[in-house]
């Protein structure tokens, strides 16, 4: 019988380690696996590289762990606060993290080609600004496109609204956003959903992720 | 000095947004554009982290943490809404599917060039968001945005100072005195505000304009999005 339930915290973060990257799920703390990045606070893990469209809320799971000094670095697409400076911006201003700011969508895509086993992509996103710097262009049909290469992590944390034994989820309204490639694009994929459901209660058409993807499933209510 | 309020500058770019549009406003002033689209005309409002059908504000009980804008700020699903990846948000991003994209700036070049991500300072926390491709892939890019700097510096110039964000992509310019289209002779004003002449907003601009043959008054056609005709079918 496949079964990736856990029921605690320790079981579903159990092999997290220092040097880690870290796909953490959302756009801004919606999709934002939180009660997972607690699971990674408490497992004491640091040299840590996370991987998040946002950075902190700066009074968040990701805040404590930049203020405990666990954070290597960000790859980020918006990691300014929304609300004025966080512990984020004081350790970069220090240079005390590392930042590889990554435009949205080539963030997004990088890490599909990771899911999908693709060895990189063309884009013009960024052509002949400085996010583009080092990196290899190419003229296709006389426009300039710059070559973006896949993103991976060793672990993605996920968040989903109902899973079941299998690691099927669906997610809710735009908390959807990039949890489903990052489940595809790292070693051990760990989800979190509001509610487990039996197997067979998701219908085949409305799954979003399907289970193959996914290694582990919690619950933790809402 | 007279010119449009933040709110009319939005009404303003809301009006001119033709139906059946698909449209994705960025972070701050754009995002306004949101609660003025006149009532009865269907615009397809898209969000990056994957939302089409975007609606405004919702009353206040009504929240749902989301369903947000770029800036995070609550929005509501209209009927018709679509759900979908971060994945399939800039595919239609990139592969030019989105047919205007709102966005602030901190300076635009005659030639369309944008940069709004960054001042190239140290000191300040970088954030390009989904700027980049938006501009590089929306059909049209319409900037929002104050005149000129908070130091009375002009944000609307020869050349960029800034690092850009995208190269020759900006079509028109809504401030708070003019509407500017990006044309290949230069810019040229289409719409001014009550009280501003072209030759004062020559002086405080960092390029030459040129005055339409057309232009015409700059202004919301309605107070507010409930004053505008109902045109429902």
């Amino acid at each position: 019988m496949i079964n990736k339930r856990v029921t605690s915290m320790a079981q579903a973060v159990q092999g997290i380690k220092d040097g880690d990257v870290l796909l953490i799920g959302g756009f801004g703390t919606s999709g934002r696996p939180a009660d997972l990045l607690a699971g990674v606070f408490e497992l004491g893990v640091k040299d840590l590289t996370l991987v998040a469209n946002n950075s902190t809320t700066g009074s968040d799971v990701i805040a404590e762990l930049m203020r405990a000094n666990r954070v290597r670095k960000l790859v980020c697409s918006f990691p300014r606060g929304l609300t004025g400076d966080t512990i984020f911006d004081e350790l970069y201003r220090a240079g005390k993290i590392e930042l590889e700011l990554v435009p949205q969508g080539t963030l997004a895509e990088r890490i599909r080609a990771g899911a999908a086993g693709i060895g990189g992509f063309f884009t013009r996103t960024a052509a002949g600004t400085e996010l583009a710097r080092g990196k290899e262009t190419r003229l296709i049909d006389g426009q300039e496109y710059v070559l973006e290469k896949p993103l991976l992590g060793d672990v993605a944390l996920i968040q989903a609204k109902k899973g079941d034994r299998w690691g099927n989820l669906v997610y809710h309204r735009g908390a959807r956003v990039n949890n489903p490639a990052m489940a595809g694009a790292a070693k051990l994929v760990i989800a979190q959903v509001n509610e487990f459901v039996e197997l067979g209660e998701l219908d085949p058409e409305h799954i979003v992720t399907p289970g193959v993807f996914i290694d582990r499933v919690i619950e933790v209510k809402k | 000095m007279k010119g449009l309020s933040r709110q009319d500058i939005a009404r303003v770019a809301a009006e001119d947004i033709p139906e059946g549009y698909c449209v994705n406003l960025g972070i701050g002033l754009p995002t306004m554009i949101a609660d003025y689209i006149p009532l009865g005309r269907e615009v397809l409002l898209q969000s990056e982290q994957g939302l089409l059908g975007l609606g405004p504000a919702p009353e206040t009980g009504q929240e749902d943490d989301d369903v947000v804008n770029a800036g995070k700020a609550h929005v509501t699903l209209l009927k018709g809404a679509s759900i979908f990846s971060h994945s399939d948000s800039f595919l239609m991003i990139r592969g030019g599917h989105i047919d205007i994209a709102c966005l602030g700036a901190f300076q635009v070049a005659q030639n369309g060039d944008l940069a709004n991500w960054s001042t190239g300072s140290a000191k300040e926390t970088p954030g390009v968001g989904g700027a980049m491709d938006l501009a590089a892939g929306a059909v049209n890019v319409w900037v929002l945005m104050e005149h000129c700097q908070r130091d009375g510096s002009p944000r609307i110039l020869e050349t960029c100072s800034y690092p850009l964000t995208g190269h020759k992509c900006v079509n028109r310019i809504y401030t708070n005195y003019a509407l500017i289209e990006v044309t290949p002779k230069g810019f040229v004003v289409e719409r001014l505000a009550s009280g501003i002449d072209f030759d004062f907003l020559q002086t405080i601009t960092g390029a030459q304009l040129h005055l339409s043959a057309h232009c015409s008054a700059y202004r919301p056609s309605f107070g507010c999005s409930t004053d505008a005709p109902t045109t429902k079918s």
